[in-house]
């Protein structure tokens, strides 16, 4: 069984001083150590605000819940707001069943988070 | 319901064999008519009770064995749910003991058996038999107003292409 991790993990700065994340893949067990470092980069390098763009994520379990859960800690305790954008209908059931999806901001995708 | 499950496999406590279980899950139960979002959430389900396996019964280990078998249960030929049996030889733990948390405790971590809990109708988690191994039934219902036209081999015994 081949151990290549099925997820990537891409940025962007953008001229607002808004770091966008880009994950693609699935986040499951395995996965979401890749995820959780990425972020933690990202808070890292103090940006005005945090986007994950999950809408390259095609799989999300409790791992990828928790990495994000850490991190909407992390941007209370860092006054970096966090946001999340572009869920697919796959994903955001996750959200739903686990009754997060009202803890987090959540948007249609990138360009909504940036024109806020 | 079969008195045999109709697929049974056996693999490692490696997660990342995950992935692959979870495909098979899903398609298994697209084939048999759930909706796709209802097999998402099945294999959900299932991956996250794998997970708790590989987490939990065996601390990690990469090398123990965990069985799955899936079996339809039907009625005069059409099939009305699944039955999804998942065991290992790990640590045993008292079923009771194995709870959902409070989902109002907004903090990383603990959601599996409230997902497992929430996307199955029927959860059943027992030692054992010989003193090693927990076995976690679940069990699906077709549910007719959610349901997808059947795509193939569970109803008609053909493969799935």
């Amino acid at each position: 069984m081949p151990e290549k991790n099925p997820i990537t993990v891409t940025s962007r700065t953008y001229e607002d001083g808004t770091l966008v994340l880009f994950p693609s893949g699935e986040v499951s067990y395995h996965e979401s150590p890749v995820l959780r470092q990425s972020i933690r980069e990202a808070f890292d390098r103090r940006p005005r605000r945090i986007v994950a763009d999950l809408s390259g994520v095609s799989y999300m379990a409790t791992p990828g819940l928790a990495t994000l859960v850490e991190a909407l800690q992390i941007s209370k305790r860092t006054q970096v707001p966090l946001v999340l954008a572009g869920l697919t209908p796959r994903v955001r059931a996750v959200f739903e069943i686990a009754r997060l999806h009202t803890v987090f901001r959540i948007v249609d995708s990138v360009e909504a988070a940036l024109a806020t | 319901m079969s008195q045999s499950p109709e697929i049974k496999i056996e693999f490692r406590s490696n997660p990342a064999y995950l992935c692959a279980i979870r495909e098979m899950v899903n398609l298994l139960s697209r084939r048999c008519g759930f909706s796709d979002g209802a097999a998402n959430k099945i294999a959900l389900a299932v991956d996250e009770a794998l997970a708790n396996v590989m987490n939990h019964g065996y601390e990690k280990r990469t090398d123990l064995p965990i069985w799955l078998s899936i079996s339809r249960r039907e009625s005069g030929g059409v099939t009305e749910g699944f039955r999804i049996v998942i065991e290992d030889e790990g640590r045993q733990v008292e079923p009771e003991q194995i709870k959902s948390r409070d989902l109002a405790d907004i903090r990383p971590g603990g959601l599996g058996v409230h997902i497992i809990r929430e996307v199955m109708d029927n959860v059943k988690y027992e030692k054992r038999e010989g003193g090693l191994g927990m076995r976690l039934t679940l069990e699906k219902k077709l549910d007719p107003g959610e349901s997808a036209p059947n795509r193939g081999c569970c109803e008609r015994g053909g493969p799935c292409a």
